[in-house]
């Protein structure tokens, strides 16, 4: 594996120009450009600032600011979780006729369809900051849990992206089986409601491995409470054997890529 | 020496048909593999070799070419050569930085400008980003494109894109260079640039693995070429040598000539020391000929003729027309003849071809094109179908007076 990403990044400058790449075409000949980036989250945060308005109106208790900028930072992330997934899926396929005529370590492609989609959420992030400032949600010692937190989410994508590529390239049902699964997966997540609304049924949704970082996210930037670490741990524990999983099984199939695409 | 370049008992398998693009059709054949283990060797149902047991050695330095009908496996070679693809059987071994020209602007995105393409064909093709900063202005220049670099390559012509295509590839400056069939891109001028940039590129010390449709290029270009059909190696050796049984083995056999009341039998080129295909501007050759009749035929008359590289016109006469009058053949009876031509032509390719005609109603018997190809060089660059041997008597430069050119307004 170690060997895999060392040719991976002996190739840097290939995978900075497919990043680039796959950002610069989204773009082109598009009027709202880089707003693009920031609709998606807008309209999954606007979805959950609903949908906790209802529960509050169910419940008596008024909709706090706090719940709003907590359904926020799990919104911008889920929308790169969402996006990322679905690019690296196609991103083989997308690129049949590179992996036709030109040798070169073909995890490149869904690793660049990622990190772009993953230059998108930095993007959000920004309007993302301004609203946490305008809301006081205001800064802690526990911040510093995100970069390692954003890292795992962006191990997890990269690992489904990896393989889920691979298999779309032989099965195309893979491709839909991924959509089906991306358009629902929101009510199985704790994005737009918290993993604690649940009671005793919290672990049931914490096993699926991108809860935990969700909600770290929304513990340590909301809350300023440190992150449930048992469970981030165990989702950490996932990210990285799916990552091992993943760039074994990429390797075993990748010699047949060519003539079954 | 160590070979640059080396496969041993290469076999390649394909499946003919669709392959099982979806789960449903999958998870049957996957239990009757599972069920039914066959070694890589045995063909299941529905596959054939691409390739089989194909073994050859690349000097380093050296230019290879690799040449067959269409089906043969020559893109298959190349494509396992570069590792996109990996052989069913056997080994091969590389050594040095690899670059494969398998298709010229592989990786364009259309909605990119040229200079965009540049820089991202360049990474994919294994250059890095300060290599491409530094050969930028060459690379352009390479291609002529400087006025539309700054424009989306989707608004380029095909010619267009094909030199740009080529030029980042040429500048790659790999150690082993795969080429397939892209010097056939663009004008003639920028044909042979590319051809010069080839040359360049070989002198340089690269090894090149060259593999095209254009006999000419590959005899002139490579030092030894591989004869491949049907996926298997008929010959490897010196270019001309094996071009000729090329030739030899695709014009045999493939005529039909069951249901003709004269057919052509035999149609064969002689120079001055025997069967050849090779000759120099200018050269004497003889062109024999036999016909035979299966019903009797009246006003007969045979007609020869040449076309070019492009199938044009470039010289045809007949028995008839040079004064012979016309014969008649019997039942059963053959016809022989033997025509004498000089080969003033310039350089290049030449088809020869053969038809029996009945004169008075011009009905076409038999036609054998081409019969023969004939590679025809100069000792002087001259172009074009006829050499005319020129030499230059005086060639000087003067200066007007000054009122006789009058200056740009």
């Amino acid at each position: 594996m170690l060997s895999r990403v060392r040719s991976l990044a002996a190739r840097w400058d290939l995978l900075y120009m497919l990043t680039w790449r796959d950002i610069a075409i989204k773009y082109k000949q598009s009027v709202m450009g880089f707003l693009w980036a920031l609709l998606i989250p807008l309209v999954i945060v606007s979805a959950g600032v609903f949908l906790r308005a209802g529960m509050s109106i169910l419940t008596g208790k008024p909709l706090a600011l706090e719940d709003v900028a907590s359904v926020s930072v799990k919104a911008v992330p889920w929308a790169f979780i969402v996006s990322g997934i679905r690019f690296g899926t196609g991103s083989l396929v997308a690129n049949a006729t590179l992996v036709t005529k030109i040798y070169m370590p073909r995890e490149i492609f869904p690793v660049a369809s990622v990190l772009s989609q993953f230059v998108d959420f930095l993007v959000a992030c920004v309007p993302l900051v301004v609203l946490l400032a305008v809301a006081k949600v205001g800064v802690s010692i526990e911040l510093l849990w995100v970069p390692l937190v954003v890292v795992l989410l962006l191990a997890q994508v990269l690992a489904l992206g990896i393989v889920l590529s691979a298999g779309s390239l032989f099965f195309r049902d893979v491709k839909y089986l991924v959509e089906v699964v991306l358009t629902f997966a929101i009510f199985f997540t704790p994005v737009l409601y918290d993993a604690d609304t649940f009671g005793r049924w919290r672990t049931v949704l914490l096993l699926n491995p991108v809860a935990p970082p969700l909600e770290a996210l929304a513990a340590t930037v909301v809350h300023h409470r440190p992150p449930d670490l048992p469970w981030l741990a165990y989702s950490g524990a996932v990210a990285l054997l799916c990552l091992m999983v993943a760039l074994a099984f990429f390797k075993r199939v990748e010699p047949y890529f060519a003539e079954n695409i | 020496m160590s070979s640059a370049l080396a496969m041993d008992g290469v076999s390649k398998k394909f499946r003919k048909g669709e392959l099982h693009d979806s789960l449903r059709d999958f998870i049957p054949s996957l239990v009757r593999r599972a069920l039914h283990r066959r070694p890589a060797g045995a063909l299941e149902l529905r596959e054939f070799w691409a390739l089989r047991d194909v073994s050859f050695d690349v000097a380093p330095g050296e230019a290879f070419g690799i040449i067959g009908s269409n089906g043969a496996g020559k893109s298959t070679i190349l494509k396992v050569l570069a590792g996109i693809m990996r052989p069913t059987l056997g080994t091969l071994r590389v050594g040095g930085r690899l670059s494969a020209l398998i298709e010229v602007g592989a990786g364009f995105h259309p909605d990119l400008t040229g200079r965009e393409n540049v820089y991202l064909n360049g990474t994919i093709l294994g250059m890095s980003r300060p290599e491409i900063r530094r050969k930028f202005d060459e690379i352009v220049d390479f291609s002529g494109l400087e006025e539309f670099i700054d424009t989306p390559v989707k608004r380029y012509s095909s010619g267009m894109f094909a030199r740009l295509g080529f030029s980042v590839a040429a500048h790659v400056d790999p150690e082993v260079l795969i080429v397939d069939e892209v010097l056939s891109v663009g004008d003639y001028m920028f044909q042979t640039k590319c051809q010069e940039k080839m040359h360049a590129i070989l002198g340089g010390g690269a090894t090149v693995i060259f593999v095209s449709h254009n006999l000419r290029a590959v005899t002139e270009l490579c030092h030894r070429v591989l004869l491949l059909e049907h996926g298997r190696v008929v010959e490897t050796g010196p270019a001309e040598q094996v071009v000729q049984t090329y030739l030899r083995r695709a014009l045999a056999g493939v005529r039909d000539t069951a249901n003709k009341d004269v057919f052509i039998s035999k149609v064969a080129v002689r120079g001055a020391g025997g069967e050849a295909v090779a000759f120099r501007s200018g050269e004497r050759a003889w062109v024999d000929i036999e016909a035979t009749a299966r019903r009797e035929c009246q006003k007969l008359s045979i007609s020869l003729f040449l076309r070019d590289e492009g199938y044009q016109d470039a010289f045809n006469t007949s028995t008839e027309r040079l004064g012979l009058g016309t014969f008649t053949l019997r039942t059963g009876e053959s016809v022989r003849c033997t025509y004498q031509i000089d080969l003033h032509l310039g350089q290049g390719t030449y088809h020869l071809g053969v038809s029996v005609v009945r004169y008075d109603i011009q009905r076409e018997f038999d036609r054998w094109m081409p019969a023969a190809s004939l590679f025809v060089s100069a000792d002087r660059d001259v172009r074009g179908v006829a050499n005319c041997y020129p030499e230059v008597l005086v060639l000087g430069t003067a200066r007007p007076p000054a009122a006789a050119v009058p200056p740009r307004p």
